[in-house]
């Protein structure tokens, strides 16, 4: 390769090999790979047969990659409704792992992965982390929460995989995290960008300047994030900020990847087909042109999911990228089209809120939900208009109510929230539907 | 026995006491005492005012959160161990005191205390039995006034 066309900085890893497959070739390997996966869907998960079936469909109808147009759309409440394995289309003798992520009602939504599908998993963070120049003896800390959540395990694979020296330490304990950054000679970090300003700024108050650390690169996920954000990470840790893209309906992190160009993330193609479209119409809009990001899995074997609607809000770039790699890009995500947030790393849907609130004090009160940013974390307040059931003449009645919401809405979200009561009237009406969040986090481009 | 106390939520913020207040003085109603029980987050304001039917109408019309329990009110000497005099009935029963306050009033030797009790009647007849002089409502917001 020449330096003309490869301006890399990064040693070239062999596993970034499919980044480079020349279009002609990529087309046909998605074809083949999309005819498989609605195979197997058809064959096994009776919601899609039903849905094809309906529209006339059968999997030999799908001939060219246009034709993914035809298949019928999964949404996020197609996992709720078939909640726990209904979407999987292999048996558990062959699903080696099981994660989950929260809905929106409270029910979380389960994905499994074959053998396989944690070795195509694997194989993706490996590509990803070595687009961030990340390589065998980097000393690589996972932030990530391990458990449930998919972006501690899938990030340990896939550094493990790369040959990385790795240091499961899950997120939390912020004091020990900088200790360890310190003491091990940490290289390379993964967690979420909130939390790594959070860590940076603790670690200056213990006197530790990142800067002054082997720390060179940071790959952040799991939260929507901006340019701004990497500017100010960049300079203060002394690192390169990249994004990493994915959702646990799809596979977890690793769907899509920034490169050494930090202009859009490189989606892994090759096993998620990426279609944008117009959130109303459902019609695919030209490249170029915002929407609502669709991903399909081309080669998910436990649990396929064909024409998945992310929510997430995204252009596609098909402009090549000066790093060399033939994925097409898509454009950073900044919001969604759904009221979903997300509170460090943690999918918040209001309707949860109400529940929780509901399911307290047999009405839903007046409410809203308040983020902000303070020192880098991201904080969620919920303003409850204290309602004549609620009130009591007495402060201590009151302060154990407040209590109640907090615990039940810890409960059921699985982040501390805080909770301030209000007085009637005390949140602001706006016309029609009613505002339920108020985002302070300056997340702008 | 019993006398109507009004409560309010108050945010704790700039401003958020005057508008009662000035509720209240548009309509003529007197407050006649009244007292504020605060937290960080927001405030209690308890009173009693003069028609207690009238306020807890407009308040709840204005959209204020409105609340009315039952207090006790007691007359005693304005002097060195009044309180105690009155407390110590209460020793040895499983009468508790949610909250109180006192003020003087017009007259120089007498206070009147405010009990908020979590059983009224058990200890107004405790109160009665010890021959402490517990207000009818007239005339405790007559006493207030004075």
């Amino acid at each position: 390769m020449s330096a003309a066309i490869n301006v890399t900085t990064h040693v070239f890893h062999p596993a970034s090999a499919p980044d480079y497959i020349p279009l002609p070739q990529m087309r046909q390997l998605q074809l083949t790979r999309l005819q498989a996966v609605v195979r197997r869907a058809w064959d096994h998960v009776a919601l899609f047969r039903e849905r094809m079936a309906a529209r006339g469909l059968k999997p030999e109808d799908i001939r060219s990659l246009e034709d993914v147009h035809l298949l019928p759309f999964t949404v996020k409440t197609d996992l709720r409704d078939t909640y726990p394995f209904g979407l999987f289309a292999s048996p558990m003798q062959e699903v080696v792992r099981l994660h989950a992520s929260s809905g929106t009602t409270g029910k979380p939504i389960v994905v499994a992965y074959t053998k396989e599908d944690v070795e195509v998993w694997t194989s993706a963070i490996v590509r990803c982390f070595a687009a961030c120049g990340v390589t065998r003896g980097d000393v690589v800390q996972n932030a990530y929460g391990y458990g449930l959540f998919t972006g501690g395990l899938g990030a340990h694979y896939g550094a493990e995989a790369l040959g990385a020296t790795v240091i499961p330490i899950s997120g939390g304990n912020t004091d020990r995290q900088i200790m360890v950054m310190r003491d091990f000679g940490v290289t390379a970090i993964c967690c979420t960008p909130s939390y790594f300003i959070h860590l940076v700024e603790r670690a200056g108050e213990l006197g530790v300047d990142v800067r002054s650390l082997p720390l060179r690169v940071g790959i952040f996920g799991a939260e929507p994030w901006t340019n701004s954000m990497r500017k100010h990470m960049e300079a203060a840790a002394g690192i390169r900020a990249q994004d990493i893209y994915g959702l646990s309906e799809i596979i977890g992190p690793g769907v899509a990847i920034e490169c050494e160009c930090q202009d859009g993330l490189h989606i892994l193609e090759d096993h998620f087909y990426p279609e944008v479209i117009d959130t109303e119409t459902g019609e695919p809009v030209p490249d170029g042109t915002e929407g609502e990001l669709v991903l399909t899995t081309l080669s998910k074997r436990a649990m396929p999911m064909i024409r998945y609607r992310t929510r997430d809000i995204t252009s596609l770039v098909t402009e090549s990228c000066p790093c060399g790699r033939t994925l097409r890009r898509m454009r950073r995500i900044g919001r969604r089209s759904d009221d979903m947030i997300i509170i460090r790393g943690v999918n918040v849907f209001p309707s949860q809120v109400e529940a929780a609130l509901l399911a307290i004090e047999g009405t839903v009160p007046h409410y809203q939900i308040i983020l902000t940013r303070e020192k880098g974390l991201d904080v969620m307040e919920v303003r409850v208009e204290v309602t004549p059931g609620m009130f009591s003449d007495k402060i201590g009645a009151i302060e154990d109510l407040n209590r109640k919401i907090v615990h039940v809405l810890d409960q059921t979200l699985g982040i501390r929230v805080a909770v301030r009561l209000v007085e009637p009237h005390g949140i602001e009406r706006s016309e029609g539907k009613a505002k339920r969040v108020i985002d302070r986090r300056n997340l702008e481009q | 026995m019993k006398i109507h106390q009004l409560s309010l939520f108050l945010e704790n913020k700039p401003g958020r006491l005057i508008e009662p207040c000035r509720l209240l003085a548009g309509a003529g109603i007197d407050m006649r005492t009244l007292t504020l029980a605060d937290t960080a987050q927001f405030g209690i304001l308890r009173m009693i005012v003069s028609d207690w039917e009238r306020a807890r109408a407009m308040l709840k019309e204005a959209g204020f959160v409105v609340n009315t329990v039952e207090v006790v009110a007691v007359e005693v000497p304005d002097r060195p161990g009044g309180l105690a005099e009155v407390l110590e009935p209460f020793q040895g029963t499983d009468i508790n005191i949610e909250y109180m306050y006192a003020f003087p009033t017009g007259t120089v030797d007498r206070a009147v205390l405010i009990f908020r009790f979590d059983k009224p009647d058990a200890a107004i007849a405790v109160l009665q039995q010890a021959g402490i002089n517990v207000l009818e409502g007239v005339q405790a917001y007559n006493r207030i006034r004075e």
